[in-house]
């Protein structure tokens, strides 16, 4: 599942990263890298939560992140 | 007394760099740029126990890969200008993504210590971390500090003397990346080491990574070294990579950065990191953002925020600016005074003080908007300003934080393009970056307003404040169409990844707050102002010379000699006659024709004159006559010049921008005016080359001249097309009158 199509208040577990180049690197400096757990915080732009900070994303940055979403709340 | 010991910090964004930068070296600092590109570089010196230390900010990067300038420029100081002692200021309550540009300092063997900061806030959070665990762990000492208060900050200082002292032979630290990638390096090392390629800068394995990582910094480097192995290197590195996406499809850098962070955790994972309370809790911060984001209340706050920097920047400094204005004039008066009338004088006055003014009278505004923005920059807000503007700055290949250079432009109207292009230094994607530079000045500026309300009262005077309100909005779509239209073509490609941290917020340091302010006017007072003063001199040069033909001059001379004498003539017969009176005054009106008329001559004359007078068979397929054109000319000094140009030429004498009450009558009384002219003028004035002390900061700010002409060139072009098209159009329909 995409990062993009997750809900908001959702957690997972990052899979994979789809991207290389500028935009791969970035987000693995960033610490998104496979088995980083994330929420969602809010979409358009995205809005996650990981380690303690809050990172930010356009949404077609997070449609290079595979997911795999574990909890629903609610 | 030893040699002067030097330091680098290097350390990520928002870890709390510059406040340990200012908090060592205070006001012993100096900002340049690092050569070729618009980086800024701080230095700074201290003294500790005898011991001068030299320390430059580096750039806050999250890594040290060659993807961003800032991250090219930190790397390339630690390996060019090896440091003693690079200082890593790592975050305390975010150890894991910050260590990761630590371990690549442990990659690249150079001698660290690291400073643990912002203990307290991590305290806070209940994560209390082991420093010394920490330190044995990763082979480098570990200071904890609180940069904000200073705590610690002593013991730092001993353990970089220490460090610099016995940190002569550092060995790279070797970390594992993986089967398929060590095999790789394995290859790759003994063609490197037997070949030494690049080798006297950076260690071979490290080499052997950036290729796996497609370093085109490096790449390029050892290409011109050695272009044989380079392409054998290479080879290994596309079977590697091709091996890689066929079985678990990653590329290698994402393998190498998962490696690094695995190694990572297994420190954190051997007691250096104990949390307290587990699960997610609520942060100030978070509570602030529920607010300060929210999808319906956070833009009604931004825009009062916006609203409230640009009153801050424009109004809270008119007192300061009245007051450098009460001193020009008193000067202006003083030489007036004290000088025999020539061109000695006339250039005292109108070069050099007019231009010292010139370049003086925008010190508070920039002052002003530099305190306004390091409130926002410091305390975390602009984060999410550029957070919530960029699905729509995004669309015309901006950055969400371009809205704030635009707002001070003039996005309100009644900004200034000066500080505006200043501001863009808070944009940190290249090319989103420079397309905010270039369009910036389409804004109407204060200085543009005046003469639009001129031309707008004396043509349009029922529509006014609509015509108005057309021109800001006007401006805004022009600015964001030209950004779109270059970032497709002279400023193509891809946008910069936005991946970016929201920070937590941060009250500002007031210390922080006003080093920030200063350095930032200082550094526009040493850089762009003798460039001002000279340009200033030279548009008075051209105002000015050539004079009138001495038997224009002698004609003139004698007609104002018998208004004079008849004047005298009056006086003499003064016999409380009422009768003289009317006479009177009507030789005074005569002799204010007469100057009015001679100066109009002069100019006419003068190489402003001649451009505007040449001009004329271009402009006319906009409807300009040489009149508009030598103001338009002038308006290259300074956009209200444009009036005083056109009283001028049109023989008014001296018109001020505030009184304009003669001219707007004497233009719509004109028959070459009509509305379609003015309003070809005026959109030609809303988008025609920039003043020229924003060209100056253009070429200041765009690291090269080049980019400064390029925006006198293309404005004007796209200003001159737009207003032919105005007034054709008009003709076309019959409007003309």
């Amino acid at each position: 599942m995409k990062l993009r199509t997750m809900k908001t208040g959702q957690t997972g577990k990052i899979h994979a990263i789809t991207v290389q180049g500028s935009l791969g690197l970035r987000l693995c400096e960033m610490g998104l890298v496979p088995g980083t757990s994330i929420k969602m915080e809010g979409r358009d732009p995205v809005k996650i939560r990981l380690h303690g900070q809050v990172l930010t994303l356009r949404n077609n940055e997070a449609d290079h992140i595979e997911m795999n979403v574990q909890e629903e709340e609610q | 007394m030893s040699a002067a010991l030097s330091i680098a910090l290097a350390g990520n964004p928002n870890a709390g760099k510059t406040t340990l930068f200012n908090r060592l070296t205070g006001a012993r600092q100096h900002v340049g740029n690092y050569p070729g590109v618009t980086v800024e570089k701080k230095e700074g010196f201290f003294t500790w126990k005898g011991h001068e230390i030299k320390v430059t900010d580096l750039p806050g990067t999250y890594s040290l890969s060659a993807y961003s300038v800032e991250e090219l420029v930190a790397r390339d100081f630690i390996v060019n200008e090896r440091p003693d002692v690079v200082v890593d200021i790592v975050d305390a309550s975010n150890l894991e993504r910050n260590l990761y540009l630590s371990c690549q300092f442990l990659e690249l063997g150079v001698p660290v210590v690291i400073a643990l900061n912002m203990i307290d806030v991590a305290r806070s959070r209940g994560i209390e971390i082991d420093a010394d665990k920490l330190a044995e762990l990763l082979g480098v000492p570990v200071v904890p500090i609180i940069a904000r208060s200073g705590k610690g900050v002593d013991k730092l200082f001993d353990t970089i003397l220490e460090t610099a002292g016995t940190a002569k032979n550092i060995h790279p630290v070797m970390l594992r990346y993986g089967f398929d990638i060590d095999q790789a390096l394995s290859e790759m090392l003994p063609l490197i080491e037997d070949n030494n390629l690049l080798t006297d800068q950076y260690p071979a394995r490290w080499i052997a990574l950036k290729f796996l990582e497609h370093d085109e910094q490096i790449l390029e480097k050892a290409r011109a070294a050695n272009a044989g192995l380079t392409d054998r290197l290479l080879q290994i590195c596309e079977k590697i990579t091709n091996h890689l996406q066929q079985t678990m499809e990653v590329y290698p850098e994402a393998v190498i950065a998962d490696h690094r962070y695995g190694y990572i955790k297994s420190v954190l994972h051997q007691g250096v990191i104990h949390e307290k309370f587990v699960g997610d809790r609520l942060y100030t911060s978070d509570k602030i953002d529920k607010i300060v984001t929210h999808r319906l209340l956070g833009p009604v706050i931004m825009a009062a925020v916006l609203y409230g920097l640009y009153t801050f920047t424009f109004n809270y400094s008119t007192s300061l600016v009245d007051l450098l204005a009460t001193v020009f004039s008193t000067a202006d008066t003083w030489v007036n005074a004290h000088l025999p009338d020539g061109p000695l004088k006339s250039m005292i006055i109108s070069g050099v003080i007019d231009g010292m003014g010139g370049v003086l009278g925008f010190v508070p505004i920039i002052m002003f908007m530099f305190f306004g923005i390091a409130v926002l920059e410091d305390s975390g807000y602009l984060a999410r300003v550029a957070f919530m503007m960029d699905r729509i700055f995004h669309f015309f290949g901006l950055h969400g934080s371009s809205v704030m250079p635009f707002i001070v432009s003039g996005g309100i109207s009644g900004g200034c393009a000066v500080p505006g292009v200043m501001a863009t230094r808070t944009l940190r994607s290249p090319k989103e970056r420079m397309a905010t530079l270039l369009t910036v000045p389409f804004m109407n500026c204060g200085a543009k307003l005046p003469v639009l309300t001129l031309l707008i009262g004396a043509f349009f005077s029922a529509h006014q404040a609509r015509y108005m309100f057309l021109a800001t909005m006007a401006a805004w779509l022009v600015a964001l169409i030209a950004a779109k239209f270059l970032r497709m073509t002279v400023l193509r490609g891809e946008s910069t990844p936005f991946v970016m941290e929201l920070p937590p917020y941060r009250f500002p340091t007031l210390r922080g707050l006003v080093i920030h302010t200063w350095e930032r006017t200082w550094q526009y007072i040493k850089k762009a102002g003798t460039v001002i003063l000279g340009i200033s001199i030279m548009l008075w040069a051209m105002m000015t010379y050539p004079g009138l033909p001495q038997d224009q001059v002698n004609t003139f001379a004698r007609q104002r000699q018998i208004i004079e004498q008849k004047l005298q003539q009056l006086k003499t017969d003064a016999t409380a006659d009422d009768n003289i009176r009317p006479a009177g005054s009507n030789l005074m009106v005569e002799l204010e024709t007469l100057n009015s008329n001679e100066a109009r001559a002069r100019l006419r004359n003068s190489l402003a004159g001649r451009i505007g007078i040449a001009l004329e068979s271009v402009s006319r397929y906009a409807g300009f006559d040489w009149q508009t054109n030598i103001a338009l000319v002038g308006g290259f000094a300074a956009k209200e010049v444009i009036i005083s140009t056109l009283g001028t030429a049109y023989s008014l004498g001296d018109v001020s921008t505030e009184n304009t009450t003669s001219l707007k009558e004497r233009l719509a009384g004109d028959p070459h005016w009509n509305p379609v002219v003015a309003l070809a003028v005026l959109a030609f004035i809303m988008f025609y080359a920039p003043c020229f002390v924003t060209i100056v900061c253009i070429a200041r700010e765009a690291g090269s001249w080049k980019w400064a002409f390029f925006s006198m060139t293309f404005n004007t072009i796209f200003a001159f097309a737009l207003a032919v098209c105005i007034y054709q159009t008009g003709l076309f329909l019959g409007l003309g009158g």
